[in-house]
Formats: structure tokens, C-alpha cells, sequence
């Protein structure tokens, strides 16, 4: 467990000028993503203005707020998501170690090869449990089958689902539960060596055993990777997270370390959102 | 009596008297099938037997020969309209469900589309007979698959487009986010999931041009020998059965009852196989 940065590091991260076209230049070695004055608009609808925050590396950040605060918005701007959609944009900049990636000649094909995400639903590929780990592989490299093997089951370790896979592999991945599923789509997101793995809302469709299971692997997994997760629930974040980010109405409120976020915020608003009296 | 209870009864009434009425109407409709279908067994079944399958037909008023050519025709020509039609078919409803959307081409593909499916096949057979046969000079069974090509290929582009929906976005999402190329997506995991769709698509598709008369008249026309050259005319089971049950002939009628039955027999079985692949696939889990 990393000590959270003091005040005045977060502050000066968070309000050091835009450093568009500086290569390799992120201003401390512990952020990897920063977040720069954007804004995002579904269409003319503005879902979220002026959110400046750092993601540290290889830490949990969690992104919390009521329905509709732009959490998801946010994180899906992290591996350009919204590109699929015609009338949705992104303004200012998100820096992922130094460069902004919504800079249009990026290519989002090697970054989202660097960005992994897992979905609110599980959404296993209608294939067997080993194709659906593969197939990342498969995008990127050009395996022998004995590799390739191994490649699957180091993924599916680290997911904490081999044990319970390892005899069926080739069977289709939709007879697999919920929680196993939703493992499985963490592997399959992992098997690519990515550098920073977003979760939305990983574990809301899930029950409480198979949430447990998920909290353990995002403890287990932020030795390895960057992870930024978007929760509902409070009381995960708290669990999970270093760094919790509270949004409201498309703008952010309050940015902190999780524990004083929790115990200590300085905003009205995140105090009542937290206390439970709205959301 | 109460006017609740009266209201009670009435709705009872209501209630039976519908139920009678709609059950009636469903055993109308099923009675005339069942009566289609016993007629055509009966008679046709008589008229069934290895000489129709391995022999040419005999010339008019004897009483022999089969209608070997006819049987081949059929097949040969379905096979060659499904390799038309269906890719065709499949990829426009691909560009329907996956690319276009709401934008305005899509818009006049689905109309026009839609506008195709329900046009009158002797159209589709006039319109071949422009386009394929004046310009080759020759009626063929290539022009008859184009023509049963063309009226597959609304019903494979509507099913196609309907299957490909039902893949939820959040899948695609899921495979985009791994970094892999929209097509890819699409081959990869959208028909995968839909396989058993595309399929039942394909099946009603053959299904509907099985029955196909009007339009090989005017494009394969006929022809009572083998024919292996797809541009000449081409003998099918449809088209031999309007003409031998046009004629005089007793042995001709007999067999025109044969060809109906066969014809209805294919039909039945690429409708059960359908049914079969829907009910062993996702789609019919779910």
C-alpha cells in the first residue's frame, strides 16, 4: 500500500498546464493517467464539464456519484469507447503517461490493446472458455498452440478462475455463472498485457459471494495493473480503493485518498451523497 | 342477482363465445391443410416410385419413365440461387444491423427490401427475362437461380438484420475494447452467436422459392432431358408439374400429383430442420 500523496502534490498535479505535444513528460512517476479540463457531450447534451484528476499507477482509483453523474462516461473515455457513436465527443485532454490519447491521430487499436476493460455484464463471447481468453491473444500475437496454452492459463490464474476451468475448457463459455463469467471477462481483458484495466461497475450484476471474489482479485490484481473502477456501491469503493473520485452532475466534486474522502470530505455534497442522503 | 355478478356472467359469455370463435377460425384454416395435405399424400404417393427418381420422362401417353431430370433440376437450381442469394442476403443485412443503421441508406435498403419481399414473383421472372435471358439469348437455369435468388435475398437481408440485432451491444463493446477490428467483431463473435439464426433464415428462405413456379416459366423454363449446362434451359419439378398437370394425360396427371408431393415433402423437411436449429441454439433457449 502506497501512502496517499500529500495535498499539495495532488493539487500541483492537478493544476499543472496542459502539456499537449510533450512526449514522456508526466509530471510524477506514480501517475500514469492524467485527466485535464475534459468535457464530454452526447450530441448538445454536455454529460460532463472540466473533470481535471490523476489515476496513480498500478493503484485502485474508484469513481463513485449518484445515477447519471458521468462516471461511466468518464471511464469510457479512457479507451476512447465512445468513438463507436456518432454525435458523442470528448474535449480537453486525458494523458496516459504524458500523451493525450483523444489526440485524433492516436491509434485506438494499440490503445485499447493498453487499456483493458471490463463491463457492467458479463459478456463471455459465444465460444469456448479457452477461445474466449484467445482471442486478445490472438489479436496481437502469433502463438504456438503450447504457448498459446500456456498464455490461457496464466490469464485464467490470474483471474482466479483456472481451478475451476481447467477440466472444461472447451466447453462454450455461457454455461458458466455469472461470477464466473464476469472472471472470465477479466482474464480475457488481462491476457493481453495491458497497462491499465477499467472496470464498470464490475460487480453490480453479481451476488455477494461472487462480488467477494472480484474485491480479492482487484486487490490481487493492482500489483500488476492500473485500475480504475466505476462502483455504485460505497462501501466497495472503500474497500477497493486508494483513491476515490466523487462526480455529481457531470462535474467533479471532490478527488481524494479514499480514506479521507470517506472520513474526512471537504464538500457538502460528498458528505451527503456518503452519508446516504441522496443517490 | 347482483349487478356484479350479472357483470360476472357476462364476461363469461363474452369470454367462451371468443374462445369458440377463434378456435373455430384456427380449425378452419387447419382443416383445408390437413385436406391439401391428405389429397397430395394419397395421390402422390401412388405416383412415387424409383422410376420417377432414376428415369427421363416418357414421352405423352405412356405410361412410364420418371422425372429423374426434374428432381436434379430442382436441387441444382435451389443450390445455385442459396449461393447467390444467401451471401448477398447476409451481407446486406450485416451493412443493416452493423454499419448502417439509421443513416439514410439503410433506410432505403430496408424499404426497398421490404418492398421486394412482398412483390409478386412473376415480376422477379419478367424482370430475369429482361435482364438475363433476352441478352443470352437463351431461357437457362442460370436466369432461374438469379430469379429465386432475388426473391431470397429480401427474406435473408430482413432475417439477417433482425438476428444481428439481437446481439447486444454491450458484446460488441466487450470485443471492440479488446482492440479487435470491427470486422472481426462482426465474423468473429456477432455471427457466431446468431449462427443458428442466420441458418433458420437461410432454410425459410430455400423454403419460400421451393414453391416457386411463375418465375422459372419465364427464366429455366424446361427441359424433359439432362442438363448439366447452366445456360440452357433447365428442367425443374415446379415448372414439370404445371405442365404435365395441364395435360391430357392421365400418366402425366399422376405424376404432376408425385411432383407435389415431393415438392411439399423438401419444404416440410428444411422447415423441420430449421425449427431444429433454432431449438438447439441460443436464440431458441433464450
Amino acid at each position: 500500500m502506497t501512502a496517499p500523496p500529500s495535498a499539495a502534490l495532488l493539487r500541483s498535479a492537478l493544476q499543472s498546464p496542459p502539456s499537449a505535444g510533450e512526449e514522456g513528460t508526466s509530471p510524477s512517476p506514480k501517475l500514469r493517467i492524467e485527466v485535464r479540463n475534459l468535457s464530454f457531450f452526447y450530441g448538445a447534451h454536455r454529460a460532463l464539464s472540466g473533470v481535471s484528476l490523476p489515476v496513480h499507477d498500478r493503484e485502485v482509483t474508484a469513481f463513485i456519484g449518484p445515477s447519471g453523474c458521468g462516471k461511466s462516461t468518464l471511464i469510457r473515455c479512457f479507451n476512447r469507447m465512445f468513438d463507436l457513436y456518432r454525435g458523442q465527443r470528448a474535449e480537453g485532454e486525458i494523458l496516459l503517461d504524458g500523451r493525450n490519447i483523444l489526440a485524433p491521430d492516436v491509434d485506438v487499436t494499440a490503445l485499447r490493446a493498453r487499456v483493458g476493460m471490463v463491463f457492467q455484464k458479463p459478456t463471455p463471447f459465444p465460444m469456448s472458455i479457452f477461445e474466449n481468453v484467445a482471442f486478445g491473444i490472438r489479436l496481437y500475437e502469433k502463438l504456438s498452440r503450447s504457448l498459446l496454452r500456456e498464455r490461457v492459463e496464466a490469464a485464467l490464474q490470474a483471474a482466479a478462475l483456472w481451478e475451476e476451468v481447467k477440466d472444461k475448457l472447451s466447453h462454450s463459455a455461457m454455461g458458466l455463472s455469472g461470477g464466473q463469467q464476469q472472471r472470465l471477462c477479466i482474464a480475457r481483458a488481462i491476457a493481453v498485457n495491458p497497462e491499465v484495466l477499467l472496470m464498470d461497475e464490475p460487480a453490480s450484476a453479481l451476488d455477494p459471494i461472487a462480488t467477494a471474489k472480484i474485491e480479492e482479485l482487484m486487490e490481487e490484481l493492482k500489483r500488476r495493473y492500473t485500475i480504475v473502477v466505476v462502483t455504485h456501491n460505497m462501501q466497495q469503493a472503500a474497500r477497493v480503493s486508494a483513491y476515490t473520485a466523487f462526480l455529481y452532475l457531470g462535474t467533479l466534486v471532490e478527488f481524494g485518498p479514499t480514506e479521507q474522502l470517506f472520513t474526512n470530505p471537504r464538500d457538502s455534497r460528498t458528505r451527503d451523497y456518503i452519508t446516504g442522503r441522496f443517490g | 342477482m347482483t349487478p356484479r355478478g350479472f357483470r360476472y356472467l357476462r364476461r363469461k359469455a363474452v369470454n367462451a363465445s371468443l374462445l369458440t370463435l377463434s378456435a373455430a377460425s384456427a380449425l378452419f384454416g387447419i382443416v383445408f391443410l390437413v385436406w391439401i395435405l391428405r389429397e397430395v399424400f394419397l395421390r402422390g404417393a401412388r405416383a412415387l416410385n424409383w422410376a420417377f427418381f432414376t428415369e427421363l420422362p416418357a414421352p405423352p401417353g405412356v405410361a412410364a419413365g420418371g422425372m429423374a431430370n426434374a428432381v436434379v433440376g430442382t436441387l441444382l437450381l435451389t443450390a445455385l440461387a442459396v449461393a447467390l442469394g444467401v451471401p448477398t442476403g447476409i451481407l446486406a443485412g450485416t451493412y443493416l444491423a452493423e454499419y448502417g443503421r439509421k443513416n439514410a441508406l439503410a433506410r432505403a435498403v430496408r424499404f426497398v427490401s421490404d418492398v421486394l419481399a412482398s412483390s409478386p414473383s412473376i415480376v422477379v421472372g419478367v424482370f430475369v427475362y429482361a435482364l438475363l435471358v433476352k441478352p443470352l439469348g437463351s431461357f437457362s437455369g442460370l436466369s432461374g437461380s438469379a430469379a429465386l435468388a432475388i426473391l431470397m435475398i429480401p427474406v435473408v437481408t430482413r432475417t439477417s438484420e433482425e438476428m444481428l440485432r439481437l446481439v447486444p451491444d454491450t458484446l460488441r463493446e466487450a470485443a471492440l475494447a479488446l482492440g479487435a477490428p470491427q470486422w472481426k467483431v462482426i465474423v468473429a463473435v456477432c455471427y457466431r452467436r446468431v449462427l443458428g439464426g442466420l441458418t433458420t433464415g437461410v432454410l425459410l428462405a430455400v423454403a419460400r422459392v421451393s414453391g416457386e413456379t411463375a418465375p422459372l416459366l419465364f427464366t429455366a423454363l424446361n427441359n424433359p432431358y439432362w442438363n448439366w449446362n447452366p445456360l440452357r434451359p433447365t428442367g425443374t419439378l415446379n415448372v414439370t408439374l404445371f405442365n404435365y398437370a395441364m395435360s391430357p394425360y392421365d400418366d402425366w396427371r399422376a405424376k404432376a400429383w408425385g411432383a407435389a408431393l415431393l415438392i411439399t415433402l423438401m419444404v416440410l423437411v428444411t422447415t423441420l430442420l430449421a425449427r431444429l436449429v433454432v431449438s438447439r441454439t441460443e436464440i431458441g433457449r433464450s
